[in-house]
């Protein structure tokens, strides 16, 4: 275990949802940080659509968790604008499948305002999302676009896959002076784990955990499908070790624990929801095939979305999302 | 900087000296620009100065305004200094942006100037978001925006305006109307004959003034700002204007004759200015010719400056890309900060 775990583990710990972790570590930044307020679509009185901000709008009020117009090009836009005026606006994009809509102020400004600017503009925005399917949400509500922005140059990108992480990614993204994606998958909102209760317990971005340690063959598993990847794990154990890694960040990358783990493993799984062409897995691949390619003894595997969308009716949503069964489908093939 | 308005003697002065730097500016950018010295391409301003510096003589100094493609004379109006200017434009170390952003790109947050923006309707967002900013921390500036006639017919426009009025944010929406987008007539981009007709959408107030008559754009600009200061939310001005030089240089403008280009340059706004200066016994013709003339002096000063500036080392090319570097641009930015090269392995 690294030593990054295991001093979370010693620290003071609740039991959290994911979905608590992330309202608490909002909660706990509005309270460190007047600069700090939230802007989107129905978080206030609403309580957000997936109930992540739930009441926070009761304790800090209209002032700084501002409801928006349906407008994403707008507030996306005015949250640039904000960042880089001197507030850290935190921004909720209601479902990533928005992305698009708001994809100009993203692009064009958020990103690549410090860099045109020779540094002299500050970008300290926070943009959460929520992405993912398995919930009947149809095609322009589950999908997962995080390789889209963890591609693009000027933007960084997390994808929590505990509660834990949840809690200390968000906090970093809002402590950060960088513009950070902070990736939610909706289906693990209601998954409970163990979170530290230290105000100024955050999670570095660009550092990964290994969630499990084994021997055999090294798991890359990305929100759902950590712990989805940590059952299979525990249910393979008597024939196969199973190291499961979450990189927590997608960038920055933390390549190096990955290529530890692979060259002592020799193979290598990564299970991300994405679509499985010229994304996040490929990075993960590419990277490691540089640096370890001699520590490789089998091709690696990917388990991802195949290229369709996801679609409503229930038996085809499961046919094409990726799980804890094509995890360990994977695992057979290379050991 | 320097506060300046057109109530003062002083004001209206420095008010002509800064329509004077610009067209200089601009000028000997365009000549710059066909010598083949200033790579990309420049969108130049001439023509339109009385709207920047009539904008810019309503406001404070640390307003905030964002600005568009079209945007060294928004940089002058609000103080910003020719020669980093210059520098920016040639690609040199010594530029506002430290030749990262160059013509489209020129920003100085820290003097107000939100930067030039490559994307048409770019400007308003960013207003909304300083003035956000601004009410949020309650603080005594407004934030205009800039924006052509052709970002009118802009999604993120109208988008931006509509939080603003929601929220009675300060900020000015100042349209520059010079009459096409691009190449394309404004009546070919709009079933509106006022583009300031669109405010009625957001129950604001929203006027259409003569954008060569400089005192027409600080009376009205100075009244929005003062509505915008008492909470009262934002105004659309727009300023009936025109460019004298085409879309971009080396535009051959097969949209327009030049006996229409005549017709307006007939009112020129820097003339008018100066005229009326005159008249007033504010200003002589001899001390006109003796302002223009230090422009020049200076402009070529800022042309020099700019040759002679050092090019930015290889390594600037991965500098401010995150307040914190990542290991993924690290890696390129030490190799060249050693041998001025990139490192092995991919690309």
């Amino acid at each position: 275990m690294t030593a990054q775990v295991e001093s979370e583990l010693e620290t003071e710990t609740e039991e959290l949802t994911v979905r608590e972790a992330i309202r608490q570590a909002m909660r706990e930044e509005l309270e460190r940080d007047e600069d700090v307020f939230l802007i989107g679509e129905d978080i206030g009185v609403f309580g957000g659509v997936l109930e992540v901000t739930g009441d926070l709008y009761e304790d800090f009020g209209p002032e700084r968790i501002k409801d928006t117009p349906i407008s994403e090009a707008g507030f996306m836009g005015a949250a640039t604008g904000a960042a880089a005026t001197g507030t850290r606006p935190v921004v909720e994009l209601m479902f990533s499948d928005f992305t698009g809509v708001a994809m100009e102020q993203i692009m064009n400004q958020m990103a690549k305002m410090r860099y045109m600017f020779g540094g002299k503009a500050e970008m300290p925005v926070t943009v959460r999302t929520t992405e993912g399917g398995g919930m009947g949400a149809a095609s322009q509500h589950s999908g997962t676009v995080h390789s889209w922005i963890a591609h693009f140059p000027g933007l960084k990108a997390v994808a929590p896959g505990t509660a834990a992480s949840a809690k200390g990614l968000t906090k970093a993204a809002i402590r950060s002076n960088d513009p950070v994606f902070v990736f939610e998958n909706k289906m693990i909102y209601e998954q409970r784990g163990a979170v530290p209760t230290d105000e100024d317990f955050t999670i570095p971005i660009g550092e990964a955990a290994v969630e499990r340690e084994g021997e055999d063959v090294t798991v890359v598993a990305t929100q759902r499908l950590v712990g989805e990847s940590l059952e299979t794990a525990e249910n393979m154990a008597d024939d196969t070790s199973v190291e499961v890694i979450d990189p927590r960040s997608l960038y920055p990358l933390d390549i190096d624990t990955i290529v530890e783990s692979v060259k002592k493993t020799g193979r290598l799984i990564v299970a991300d929801e994405s679509p499985l062409s010229y994304g996040t897995h490929a990075e993960i691949v590419a990277r490691v095939q540089e640096e370890a390619f001699f520590s490789l003894d089998a091709p690696i595997q990917r388990v991802g979305t195949p290229d369709t969308h996801i679609p409503f009716s229930p038996p085809l949503e499961q046919e094409v999302l990726p799980s804890g069964d094509d995890v360990r489908e994977a695992i057979q093939r290379v050991t | 900087m320097a506060d300046f308005d057109l109530e003062s003697q002083d004001g209206r002065l420095e008010a002509l000296r800064r329509m004077v730097t610009i067209r200089a500016f601009d000028e000997e950018a365009g000549d710059r620009f066909a010598d083949g010295e200033i790579p990309g391409f420049v969108h130049l301003y001439i023509g339109e100065e009385a709207v920047g510096v009539g904008t810019c003589a309503a406001l404070k100094p640390d307003d905030y305004i964002a600005s568009t493609h079209r945007g060294h004379g928004h940089c002058i109006a609000k103080g910003l200094d020719p020669k980093y200017m210059m520098a920016e434009l040639y690609g040199k170390a010594d530029g506002y942006c430290n030749g990262k952003g160059g013509s489209m790109h020129i920003a100085d947050v820290d003097a107000g100037m939100l930067g030039a923006n490559g994307i048409v309707g770019a400007g308003p967002p960013m207003a909304t978001g300083a003035a956000l900013s601004i009410d949020y921390q309650d603080r005594d500036q407004i934030a205009v925006g800039f924006l052509g006639d052709g970002a009118v017919a802009q999604g993120q426009v109208h988008e931006a305006i509509n939080i603003a009025a929601t929220w009675d944010l300060p900020a000015v929406f100042v349209i520059e109307n010079n009459h096409y987008g691009e190449g394309t007539p404004v009546e070919n981009q709009h079933n509106l004959d006022n583009l300031s007709d669109t405010a009625q959408a957001y129950d604001i107030p929203g006027l259409t003034i003569d954008g060569m008559d400089i005192t027409a754009v600080a009376e009205a600009v100075s009244e929005a700002r003062d509505r915008a200061r008492a909470g009262d939310g934002p105004t659309i001005v727009e300023a009936e204007t025109y460019r004298y030089r085409g879309h971009y240089e080396g535009d051959e403008e097969p949209y327009r004759d030049d006996a229409e280009i005549e017709r307006w340059q007939e009112r020129d706004p820097i003339e008018s200015f100066r005229d009326r200066l005159i008249d007033r016994g504010e200003l002589t013709v001899e001390e006109f010719d003796e302002l223009q003339a230090d422009i020049e002096a200076d402009i070529d000063a800022a042309v020099e400056y700019a040759q002679d500036a050092p090019a930015p080392d290889a390594h600037e090319a991965y500098e401010d890309m995150f307040a914190e570097m990542p290991p993924e641009i690290e890696r390129f930015a030490s190799a060249a900060r050693t041998d001025g090269g990139r490192p092995g392995g991919d690309r």
